[in-house]
């Protein structure tokens, strides 16, 4: 029966997930996902990274989303992020000046993803972090991790999940610095190196 | 070896009787399928092999994850919950419209939230390049569609009846007819990703993707109802699926859970 009754709580139970399938690919994305930053910002930083399965392959269908605060650690409520053109009915891409702090990316045919977004600040007694979500054929329940970056060991060592982590699985979280503000994320999703993944209850 | 039906009846058969067995002994109704559901052959190789690190979000209200992304009226257009009308023709098939709630796990609705939608045309086939399925397309009919949720977290959207296809997972393996949601809730821990079907349909027993939900109530819960009032006059045929988003939101740490 899938009409709610409301008035029994005990009557109201999750909507189980499915996987998001091959063919999401022209519903899901769309023109700026991956360009979360306004333009020019100064505290801009490119994320990139590959996402592999358990066999060390990269995956070309893999969907990523990434949520973060702001550089003062506020969390965005601008809408926006998929601006519509309503003569065509196409993405208009962001404004290039609000910041929604979403974006969505499909990696390309070498399981590679990039994003452009604004460094967090901190909130509450986290060390500044982007929720990531993993979406892909094959996953029955989409995955929850978070990108670190690196650059101030106190504050990482203070991370309430940080810092219950052991070193190996600790470093998955933490991206690891390139060029001046590009940061490597890689999402392994099996096996050697498996990135941690998170239930919130 | 080819991978028959049979095989993978078997395969649900057993993950069945295992969910019994877990049951019996004790354990929790499992609301959301195992993601080591191997019947459904690509979760092999993309399953964390490591047990999910648990976060307890009652202690610390500042999370990121407690809080949403928003959508407004610039991310959707007027025609995005009708997917009947995206072109200049009408698609061939059965026209539907599916509605409900978007509800959290207190039944409280969402309010304001992106529901998307995307699914094959009448014929089985998506407009999508890599789909081998040789159905044919339908100029008319992309089968993407969007809309916000209203002050009742009420969605609505008009399409068409969308027809089973095959997917060459093994021998003669057919997805049932079923239409892709993506939803997000008020913390960005309620998202989802999920496919609502249609009521009595008989490829249910043998589909991999729905039995990887174990249980039959949970399962039931993906399929929507036929609703005689949702059918429009001599146009339209009607379905009720109310959806209930898991994971915590901000309202579990007001309630000091």
């Amino acid at each position: 029966m899938t009409k709610i009754d409301t008035s029994r709580p005990e009557s109201v139970l999750p909507t189980p997930s499915h996987t998001v399938g091959p063919f999401y690919g022209h519903a899901l994305p769309f023109r700026g996902g991956e360009d979360i930053a306004p333009l020019g910002h100064p505290d801009t930083v490119t994320l990139h990274g590959y996402v592999t399965d358990g066999a060390g392959d990269p995956l070309p269908d893999a969907l990523i989303e990434l949520w973060g605060a702001d550089p003062d650690g506020n969390l965005p409520t601008a809408d926006g992020s998929m601006r519509r053109d309503p003569a065509s009915g196409g993405f208009l891409g962001r404004n290039g000046v609000e910041f929604t702090g979403w974006g969505r990316i499909q990696t390309d045919a070498n399981g590679h993803w990039y994003a452009r977004t604004l460094r967090p600040g901190a909130r509450g007694r986290s060390a500044p972090y982007i929720s990531v979500c993993v979406f892909a054929r094959g996953l029955l329940v989409h995955l929850y991790t978070r990108i670190y970056l690196p650059g101030d060991d106190a504050v990482l060592t203070a991370d309430p999940l940080l810092s219950g982590l052991e070193d190996g699985r600790r470093d998955t979280l933490i991206a690891v610095a390139e060029a001046a503000g590009t940061y490597r994320f890689d999402i392994r999703l099996q096996g050697e190196g498996e990135t941690v993944f998170l239930e919130f209850q | 070896m080819t991978l028959t039906q049979h095989d993978i009846d078997q395969e649900i058969a057993a993950e069945r009787a295992a969910y019994e067995k877990r049951l019996a002994d004790g354990g929790p109704v499992e609301h959301q399928p195992r993601r080591d559901y191997a019947p459904y052959r690509s979760s092999v190789l993309r399953h964390p092999k490591q047990p999910p690190v648990t976060i307890d979000v009652s202690k610390d209200p500042e999370l990121v994850e407690l809080a949403s992304p928003a959508f407004g009226e610039r991310d959707i257009t007027e025609i995005d919950n009708d997917l009947t009308r995206q072109h200049d023709g009408e698609p061939i098939g059965e026209r539907i419209t599916v509605s409900g709630r978007l509800l959290d796990r207190d039944g409280r609705p969402v309010r304001g939230q992106l529901v998307e939608i995307w699914q094959a045309n009448s014929a089985g086939r998506y407009a999508h390049q890599r789909e081998q399925h040789d159905a044919p397309l339908d100029p008319n009919f992309t089968g993407v569609g969007r809309t916000l949720t209203d002050d009742e977290g009420r969605y609505h959207f008009t399409t068409v009846q969308p027809g089973p296809y095959p997917w060459r997972q093994h021998l003669n393996a057919w997805r049932p007819a079923h239409i892709h949601f993506s939803l997000f809730g008020t913390a960005f821990t309620q998202r989802l990703v999920t496919q609502m079907y249609f009521p009595s349909d008989p490829l249910f027993p043998y589909d991999p993707i729905i039995q990887s939900v174990t249980d039959d109530a949970a399962r039931q819960r993906l399929v929507a109802t036929y609703d005689h009032g949702l059918s429009v006059p001599e146009f339209s045929m009607g379905y009720h699926w109310d959806i209930v988003l898991d994971g915590p939101n901000a309202t579990w740490i007001e309630e000091g859970r």
